[in-house]
């Protein structure tokens, strides 16, 4: 930057604001969102002038330290226990990232405020830096660490799988419907402001632990433009809440995004963190501990409570019940339980649980071991082919869960699980809030009001529906999840690399039909599917079937 | 107590992790996979022989449900429409017509095996934008034109700028940082979510950082004019913006740009083929950087300078590799050309109406440029080119 202070040049480019003569933009995106008063001050104060080298200096450390990670042979230190569970997050983040880049548009057309565009500019340019940032650093891993596979196919992967699926809310979330409640409120709001908290900087934090210093390297040059991002939203934000109209689409907007945030970002993260480290000392923090730091206190307290004085709505239940859920319902330990369940529809490897962790786990969360230790030590037990069939298939006290149709978590705290006819089909929902998001708020009238831009959800939202009635090994051939011998599998349930230990094909052909749990509902009688509610809601915990005695 | 002397209340040994010997490196073992042919992705097919560092870090990342999204968009907008449809410019790359994979109960993925399904998919950016090229190459331009000006500052270099040239770089230079911001926000960048490739939408989110900075450049410049010469009006560029007669012509079709109805393909075409070379280029080669040397200013060349190479080599670079294939399709190539040409219908009368409404300026300076009507016929010969490069016929509209 030249000898102009930058609040001087910021000062400057305002005078390029921009307003129309002889033609109006076309509006392509809208939003039932009002902005008739308080335009606000674009919060970065940010000219490229000074941008461009500060990025490219911010670059120069992040491909310095992969340089030196690579001469310095970090992956002689890597856990593969963690960097499996990265075949799977560097698969879906670059999406969300480019997302996030593509929904600055939507709030140019929305957010009548010349001079917040220019801070939605910029937060484009740094989605597209943060979206290639990361595939680089996955081709780094596909290079150098051990086992490539599943990284190398890695987008067809994420494609083709549920728990791609899953993430992908939080990118087609962004980009799609109401332009508000997708680029600010869901993007910039929640996900951003509360959640890449635990996204890049609780996890890069447990990567170090792991031998893993370019995840951290990496995410925490990506969370340092992320400040940014947040003052974008803020800004909305404010310009919003000076609309009284707007209130009540607030109101169900944040209820939305927390929920849907909290049931997407802690079951992955949350996994990533607690069942994909090898560091368990006691004083480590806990994802329960992490979420209560950076979501429950730096967010729900520091950030969203102070706004309650300008008339926001803050869904204070929500909040409790996403804090009970992961403290008291065991959502993490649900979820990863699942994914380990499921390793043979995935394309990644997933580490068994050791007396070591149990140890952590029990100490972390007392109770853990009387609910899930059983079940873990049945996954080792079932690890390598022996004369049996995968665990999924195995009689270990485990009911595979129904889908949830909003947020696409399997409903795995079985009590909450609700169910409902909505559109002609019968879905189940993990919990009354993901019924509501599905059935009441993604609707063109909300409580009355014509919200004629809200979006919809659609597609095929139970994976399990594409193979109904199919054999596992054409399941795995056919979503390409199988190594260059034609046969091994990409997925494996342990980190032994001898051929000699890994499933194969072969063994798959062997197992039970797979049957989809939603095609089976829509096809009970109504007094059948009331006694499958009935039985759910009385499973669990740790997926235990209902006790049969009550 | 000394440093040799230990301390009994210390602490033993601190809680940090332990690094752990674990060979998780490339090569350490053998097993399905390993082998070094396994360390690509493997999920696209390069344009050439060797997929590029660009290539890896750019295609499949946005999806599309024709090739492995198997459980489709999974939002919609309130219309039905989701994700990237193709029909949001009515431009067409073979395949589009084709269906969807029809996916439901048991069928199973119905991943697309002849790929690209549609030609959309076949492009990419001859200048190979990604973050790491994008912030080395503005880095670079914002380092030297601040080394440039300084320059200029510190050789007194603006004392030798006529009274005229003065209230011209003021005026005119100040009023085109409107065109860039305006281009760069609601043309470019309101344009990016609306390709139907990731390939498509960097490359407009590209375009539209360089255009937003040469804007900011401009205006940062006219800072510091305003600073080192006495009487330069900071303000004037926003009047001869709201009022000067001859900034109207070249207001009016860029506002219009910004009102392109629905099709990122015109916006984008419109632009950067036939706004650009007819009234940018004119504007920025043709006027500023011929006029300056003569009237004692050679320093505004190298920030105008940096603004068209940035379109010259780049802007117009991936604009060309993704219209003149279109403009070739195995399977719409008709109906490409047909739409381009009339594009060109559409769009060259007002441009040239607009660059004829700018023939004053011509005449503003002390030391003259070459003729407007030398200069615009420059600029029309270099349209011309553009459009053989493209494969399209040189418009009759032209010859106004």
């Amino acid at each position: 930057m030249s000898r102009q202070s930058l609040a001087k040049a910021h000062q400057k480019i305002q005078e390029l604001a921009w307003e129309p003569q002889y033609h109006e933009p076309y509006m392509k995106y809208g939003t039932d969102y009002t902005f008739r008063k308080a335009a606000k001050k674009d919060p970065l104060k940010q000219v490229l002038r000074s941008y461009f080298p500060m990025e490219e200096e911010k670059d120069h450390r992040v491909y310095g330290a992969q340089d030196g990670a690579i001469r310095g042979n970090m992956f002689r230190q890597v856990q593969e226990r963690w960097l499996e569970w990265q075949k799977l997050f560097l698969s879906i983040i670059p999406l969300p990232e480019i997302s996030a880049a593509r929904s600055m548009p939507m709030l140019f057309h929305a957010v009548p405020n010349p001079e917040l565009h220019n801070g939605q500019a910029i937060q484009m340019i740094d989605e597209v830096r943060h979206s290639t940032i990361q595939q680089n650093l996955k081709r780094l891993y596909m290079n150098n660490y051990i086992d490539p596979a599943g990284f190398n196919n890695s987008l067809r992967n994420f494609q083709t799988d549920y728990c791609g699926t899953i993430g992908r809310q939080f990118a087609e979330g962004f980009i799609t419907g109401d332009a508000i409640t997708a680029a600010s409120i869901y993007l910039t709001i929640v996900a951003e402001t509360a959640f890449t908290n635990t996204l890049f900087v609780a996890m890069p934090a447990e990567a170090a632990a792991n031998g893993d210093y370019l995840l951290p390297t990496v995410f925490h040059s990506v969370q340092s433009d992320e400040s940014r991002h947040i003052s974008n939203g803020y800004a909305t934000l404010l310009m919003a809440l000076s609309d009284e109209d707007n209130r009540q689409l607030l109101e169900r907007d944040l209820r939305y995004a927390w929920w849907n945030n909290h049931r997407v970002v802690d079951a992955a993260i949350g996994t990533f963190i607690e069942y994909g480290t090898k560091d368990r000392r006691k004083d480590r923090e806990s994802y329960a501990e992490m979420w209560r730091r950076w979501i429950y206190d730096d967010y729900y307290r520091s950030y969203l409570l102070p706004l309650e004085k300008y008339g926001l709505v803050i869904p204070h239940d929500l909040v409790e019940e996403s804090w009970k859920q992961i403290w008291e319902k065991g959502y993490v330990h649900e979820v990863a339980q699942f994914f380990a369940t499921g390793w043979l529809a995935n394309y990644w490897r997933i580490d068994g649980m050791t007396d070591e962790d149990f140890e952590w786990f029990e100490y972390k969360y007392p109770g853990w071991y009387d609910k899930y230790g059983k079940w873990w030590e049945n996954y080792s037990r079932l690890a390598t082919p022996n004369g049996h069939n995968p665990i999924i298939f195995e009689d270990v006290d485990y009911v595979y869960p129904h889908r949830c149709w909003t947020c696409m978590v399997p409903c795995l705290v079985r009590e909450d699980m609700v169910m409902q006819e909505v559109d002609g089909q019968w879905r189940t929902y993990c919990h009354e809030v993901c019924r509501w998001t599905d059935a009441e708020a993604f609707r063109p009238t909300y409580q009355g009001r014509e919200t004629p831009n809200m979006g919809r959800l659609v597609g095929h939202r139970e994976w399990e529906t594409l193979y109904h009635g199919w054999n596992f090994a054409d399941v795995v051939k056919d979503m390409g999840f199988v190594r260059d011998d034609g046969k091994t599998m990409t997925a494996q349930p342990h980190l032994n690399l001898d051929p000699k230990k890994m499933w194969t094909l072969d063994h798959m052909r062997r197992c039970p039909t797979f049957v989809s749990p939603n095609v089976t509902l829509n096809e009970m009688t109504d007094a059948e599917r009331e006694a499958f509610r009935a039985d759910y809601v009385r499973q669990g915990p740790a997926g235990r079937p209902a006790p049969k005695d009550a | 107590m000394t440093t040799t002397e230990s301390n009994p209340s210390a602490p033993t040994e601190r809680s940090v992790p332990k690094p752990v010997f674990t060979d998780a490196e490339a090569g350490a073992k053998e097993f399905p996979d390993s082998s070094p042919a396994a360390r690509r992705y493997n999920y696209f097919t390069p344009a050439k022989r060797k997929q590029t560092h660009y290539e890896d870090v750019t295609v499949e990342v946005q999806p599309d449900p024709r090739h492995y999204l198997a459980q489709g968009w999974i939002y919609g907008f309130a219309d039905g429409t989701n994700g990237y449809p193709l029909h949001w410019t009515k431009l067409k790359a073979w395949g589009v017509d084709e269906p969807e994979p029809a996916r439901g109960v048991g069928t199973g993925a119905m991943h697309v095996q002849n790929w690209p399904a549609h030609g959309w998919h076949e492009f990419r950016d001859p200048n190979e934008e990604w973050e790491q090229s994008l912030y080395r190459y503005n880095a670079n331009v914002v380092r030297q034109l601040t080394q440039n000006v300084d320059n200029a500052r510190h050789a007194k270099a603006f004392e030798l700028w006529t009274p005229n040239w003065i209230r011209f770089v003021e005026r005119n230079v100040g009023a085109w940082m409107h065109i860039e911001h305006i281009l760069g926000l609601y043309v470019f960048a309101a344009n990016e979510r609306s390709g139907p490739t990731n390939m498509h939408n960097t490359a407009m989110a590209v375009n539209s950082t360089r255009k937003i900075r040469f804007a900011q450049d401009l205006a940062l410049y006219n800072l510091t004019l305003t600073e080192e010469i006495d009487g330069f009006d900071g303000t004037a560029h926003v009047e001869a913006w709201n009022s000067d007669a001859e900034w109207q012509g070249a207001r009016k079709v860029c506002e219009a740009l910004t009102a392109v109805q629905d099709d990122w393909g015109e916006a984008i075409f419109a632009a950067n083929i036939v706004f650009e070379p007819l009234i940018g280029e004119l504007f920025r080669s043709n006027l500023v950087m011929q006029a300056a040397a003569g009237n004692g200013d050679f320093v505004t060349p190298t920030v105008m300078g940096a603004g068209e190479f940035d379109y010259a080599q780049r802007d117009l670079r991936w604009t060309i590799a993704c219209f003149g294939p279109l403009a070739e399709d195995r399977e719409f190539a008709a109906h490409n050309k047909e739409l381009m040409q009339g594009w060109l219908s559409h769009w060259v009368p007002q441009a040239l109406e607009a660059a004829r409404t700018m023939q004053p300026m011509w005449s503003q300076a002390d030391h003259k440029p070459p003729r407007f009507e030398d200069a615009l016929d420059r600029a029309k010969s270099r349209f011309a080119g553009i459009c053989r490069d493209l494969n399209l016929d040189t418009p009759e509209e032209l010859k106004q």
